[in-house]
């Protein structure tokens, strides 16, 4: 008893480790890209220094091939990321969750239509959607990042509220809630959504990590958006060249992405873990 | 109940039961497989129409690309009958879907070549390096999965999980780079890049040069499966069917074993459809960073350099191949777990 007590205490602890550290990876990263709306070290796209200087204090990081400070970018960077993860999440999620619940709902031939339009939307991936519409728009931008990474996001997210909703859906509690009457829309908000939010949760965090990835990847291409947004892709695109002589070049910027990636996953986990009963009665 | 009376009678009437139940078994297989195929149809056309649609919409005429800068008027009506956009657009699209039923795929508007015989030349490259990337993934992924959640509670349970954590947090291209970074300019073992031009027949460069991009997909691919593993393996761990084969006197393993995997593979086996295809279509940027002649930097020079049969070619095939990963897929979610096969009622 007391034994068990203790399990569960040490459990708790760890659970709110793993938001707190979740919440000061990204709470960073917020406090940085805020900053940049209002003070940057350097001016981002003017020479500071010499090309390719190590670390100092006056280059935190470096700087870049032109010799602009690499610190000031990557602050940049932040933003970039931070409004690109929470831009696509926020257009996947309200499209996905509709369609997935509609799909899971509808007729049978509704739900074959909208799988097969899922599947198509998934067979034009995140990067490739991307790609062919910054192709297409002479003048690339964010926004038009955003929105196609959202839309692709969306078929994603849909696919998986479909298949979650469904198996929801065999269960008996929903074959009570019909016969005694619960609406439609009563038995999406009382049974399915509470049932399915978790891991649709914890999947949006992924999808935010999976938007600034590809984000990222796009920029890396070549394809992402005109300097002076520095994104961190674009970043470690230039350095890759340089690697051998300024190594720091190409590390940074994965690094910055990959703290503010997790910090979202730990955010994720730690809130999944505070909110879903099941988890912790385990 | 006069069976029961009858060894023989009981016996004969049972095997006939299990064939009648195996029969029935396999129609409803064998009509998912079919309505599944004449979605895989649809869905084909679909992409179709949506491929022609988006290559439409992109801003100038396809002729265009064939041309230079400061073309005369007949040259620009030429190249425009040469391409067929001086048709209108139904027709265009009728012989657009007639092609592509035909495979037939166009030829590049840059080198002239065939697109389908480029497709093919660039498969050898970018296939084996998908499935070999993808093999390593399951590889790392399905055993340090099932352990991290089994062990959860000790040391390395945990660190694999912190570990893949950290996996799919990185994108692929800076593991790529990494990769170089240690093992081609530190260590000096591997190549940092690059593809012998006559392909596998000098096998043992093609090789070698594909050892670092295929670790890098297979890391990265890896760690993101690793999750689902461990997370359906949580599940299977926490449920009531566990619990009551332990209680029937199962041994553990044997109880994970018997009915654990099935249980948690259907979960595993939805994302593993869609890991293989954005294995397949990551390899765009690996192949970027590894300097390798493969489909994905065959699509990225041909949106540069505005060829539109290539962009089309290359997005159709794998288009395909993606849906054809789908419905595979699918199948084998139904195989794994019947109750998938009766459906929701609304």
């Amino acid at each position: 008893m007391t034994a068990a007590a203790e399990t569960q205490a040490v459990e708790r602890r760890q659970h709110s480790l793993t938001l707190y550290a979740g919440a000061v990876l990204v709470g960073i990263h917020v406090v940085i890209a805020l900053l940049t709306l209002v003070w940057l070290p350097y001016d981002p796209s003017a020479m500071a220094g010499g090309r390719l200087e190590p670390p100092s204090w006056l280059h935190w990081v470096g700087t870049d091939r032109l010799g602009r400070d690499l610190f000031t970018q990557l602050m940049i960077g932040s933003r970039i990321a931070l409004m690109v993860g929470v831009g696509a999440v926020a257009i996947g999620a309200v499209i996905g969750v509709t369609l997935g619940l509609l799909a899971a709902f509808a007729s049978r031939w509704l739900d074959d239509a909208l799988a097969a339009t899922l599947d198509i939307l998934i067979a034009f991936p995140t990067l490739l959607i991307a790609m062919l519409v910054v192709a297409a728009s002479d003048t690339a931008s964010l926004s038009t990042a955003i929105v196609a990474l959202g839309i692709a996001l969306s078929a994603i997210v849909a696919r998986l509220t479909r298949i979650l909703a469904k198996r929801v859906l065999l269960m008996d509690y929903i074959t009570a809630a019909r016969t005694s009457g619960t609406s439609w829309l009563g038995i999406v908000l009382i049974h399915v959504l509470p049932n399915i939010w978790p891991t649709l949760s914890v999947n949006f965090a992924l999808q935010f990590g999976l938007a600034v990835i590809a984000e990222a990847s796009l920029s890396y291409l070549g394809l992402g958006a005109p300097p002076p947004n520095a994104s961190w892709g674009r970043l470690l695109q230039e350095a890759q060249g340089t690697v051998y002589t300024a190594p720091i070049g190409a590390i940074a910027p994965g690094v910055a992405l990959v703290s503010l990636v997790i910090g979202m996953n730990l955010l994720a986990d730690g809130l999944r873990e505070a909110i879903d009963p099941t988890r912790q009665a385990r | 109940m006069n069976h029961r009376r009858r060894k023989g009678r009981w016996f004969r009437s049972n095997v006939g039961a299990m064939i009648l139940g195996v029969l029935s078994e396999a129609t409803v297989i064998l009509a998912y497989t079919l309505r599944r195929t004449a979605i895989l149809l649809v869905s084909l056309l679909i992409a179709a129409t949506v491929l022609f649609v988006l290559l439409r919409l992109l801003p100038g005429d396809p002729a265009n690309a064939l041309l230079g800068v400061g073309a005369t008027q007949e040259q620009i009506a030429a190249a425009r009958a040469q391409v067929g956009s001086d048709q209108p657009l139904s027709v265009q699209f009728v012989s657009f879907l007639g092609n592509i039923a035909r495979l037939d795929l166009g030829t590049s508007f840059v080198s002239r070549a065939p697109v389908l015989a480029e497709i093919g030349n660039r498969m050898a490259v970018t296939l084996p390096l998908t499935l070999i990337g993808f093999a390593l993934a399951l590889l790392f992924a399905i055993p340090l999965g099932i352990i991290a959640a089994v062990r959860s509670d000790r040391w390395y349970g945990a660190a694999i999980s912190v570990v893949s954590q950290l996996g799919i947090a990185i994108p692929v291209f800076w593991v790529g780079i990494l990769l170089v970074w240690v093992f081609a300019i530190n260590l000096r073992w591997l190549p940092s890049g690059g593809f012998p031009l006559r392909g596998w027949s000098s096998w043992q460069e093609a090789a070698t040069g594909m050892v670092l991009p295929a670790l890098t997909i297979g890391l990265v691919m890896g760690a993101s499966l690793l999750r689902y593993v461990r997370a359906a393996t949580l599940d299977v761990l926490g449920s009531d069917f566990l619990r009551t084969a332990r209680a029937l006197g199962s041994s553990f393993p044997e109880a994970l074993f018997r009915h654990g995997i099935r249980n948690g593979a259907v979960p595993v086996v939805s994302i593993l459809g869609i890991e293989l295809a954005s294995t397949f279509l990551g390899a765009v940027v690996i192949e970027r960073v590894f300097s390798l002649p493969g489909l994905g930097s065959m699509l990225l020079l041909a949106i540069q350099q505005r060829d539109y049969p290539n962009v089309q070619g290359v997005l159709f095939v794998s288009t395909l191949l993606v849906l054809l990963i789908g419905f595979a897929a699918d199948i084998a979610q139904r195989l794994i777990d019947p109750r998938l096969r009766g459906r929701v009622q609304p």
